[in-house]
């Protein structure tokens, strides 16, 4: 059985390439913060208390466009509303564990935190330390984001943006799903999602990214069926 | 103002965290809701790659021969066949690269 610093040592390992193009998006987040006004503890604020980068700028870039505090608050919810799929996903993983540290290690799931420790817990045996993965993929992920907002917060956007970082956020994320290329089923979702979100990209609060999942596993539901008749 | 805005909307984002993992355990699912939701994967990261791809910082569909379309292209090909995060990463950020210097 491998020892708890292992596991915790992996999950930091597996989450470090993710991590490139989180570095400029937190300095951006942070420097946009200041330019729009707002003081450095409540820039930083968001980061701790919402911890969640394309939500807080949607966050940020409303309120100081004269947005309602609701209209704010909701488009947060609904960007995040991802996280119950993810927490579906997980609880599997984590229902031995103590409700106490349930409620720690649920701040640590983010899209990042779940593309690598999901993989994890998939492809390996779950025993009582499994989920120092999570635990360590997290605590890099939090930590990095943390301080680079205080990066952009004092030091404004020290990233060029012609470097094109902001093209690493997609090439992270293809990297998490390659392993499932070679399924036709799998390639059928990721393709008929890929399309919704792009078809519903400009509806109100940015809800295309909770639509474009209930109905790529609509049509999960569907392959399913039709699957299981040939 | 803002200070409590902050706050509730980091409870509500804890909220969508927290509710699912400490709520809902296996055994309130079916074997066919969680062969369903082990699509999820699939089909959340697809809405964050596609617009990031084909649409820019404007909302409007970028032309076919955007570097970002070579750049996924490359990460693509590479990722089918090494299966490694690290490579497919690098593949399609060195082809974009290439073509935006």
């Amino acid at each position: 059985m491998s020892s708890k610093f292992s596991i915790f040592k992996k999950g930091l390992l597996d989450i470090s390439p993710l991590l490139i193009p989180v570095i400029p998006f937190g300095i951006i987040f942070g420097a946009i913060g200041i330019e729009l006004g707002f003081s450095p503890l409540i820039t930083y604020a968001t980061s701790l208390i919402i911890f969640g980068g394309a939500s807080q700028i949607v966050f940020i870039q409303l309120l100081s466009g004269g947005a309602s505090s609701l209209v704010a608050i909701t488009s947060v919810g609904v960007i995040n509303s991802r996280h119950f799929l993810y927490g579906a996903v997980l609880t599997e993983y984590l229902e031995k564990l103590s409700l106490i540290k349930k409620l720690l290690i649920s701040y640590l799931i983010t899209d990042q935190t779940f593309a690598v420790s999901n993989k994890y817990f998939k492809n390996h045996k779950i025993n009582n330390h499994s989920h120092y993965h999570l635990i360590g993929a997290g605590v890099i992920l939090w930590t990095t984001w943390q301080v680079t907002t205080i990066i952009g917060i004092f030091l404004g956007s020290i990233v060029p943006e012609e470097w094109g970082l902001k093209f690493a956020i997609p090439l992270t994320f293809l990297a998490i799903i390659v392993n499932d290329f070679r399924k036709l089923d799998h390639v059928l979702v990721m393709i008929i999602s890929g399309i919704s979100s792009l078809i519903f990209f400009d509806i109100p609060f940015k809800a295309y990214i909770i639509l474009t999942p209930l109905i790529g596993l609509l049509s999960a539901l569907i392959i399913i069926k039709f699957k299981k008749k040939i | 103002m803002s200070w409590i805005s902050v706050i509730i909307a980091g409870l509500i984002t804890y909220f969508t965290r927290f509710s699912m993992i400490t709520f809902v355990n296996s055994k309130m699912m079916s074997k066919k809701v969680r062969l369903v939701l082990s699509y999820v994967p699939s089909t959340v990261f697809p809405a964050i790659i596609f617009p990031a791809v084909f649409y820019n910082d404007f909302g409007n569909l970028v032309e076919i021969n955007d570097p970002k379309i070579f750049g996924i292209i490359a990460a693509i090909i590479i990722g089918f066949f090494s299966k490694n995060v690290i490579a497919t990463i690098l593949a399609g950020l060195i082809v974009y690269w290439f073509l935006i210097f």
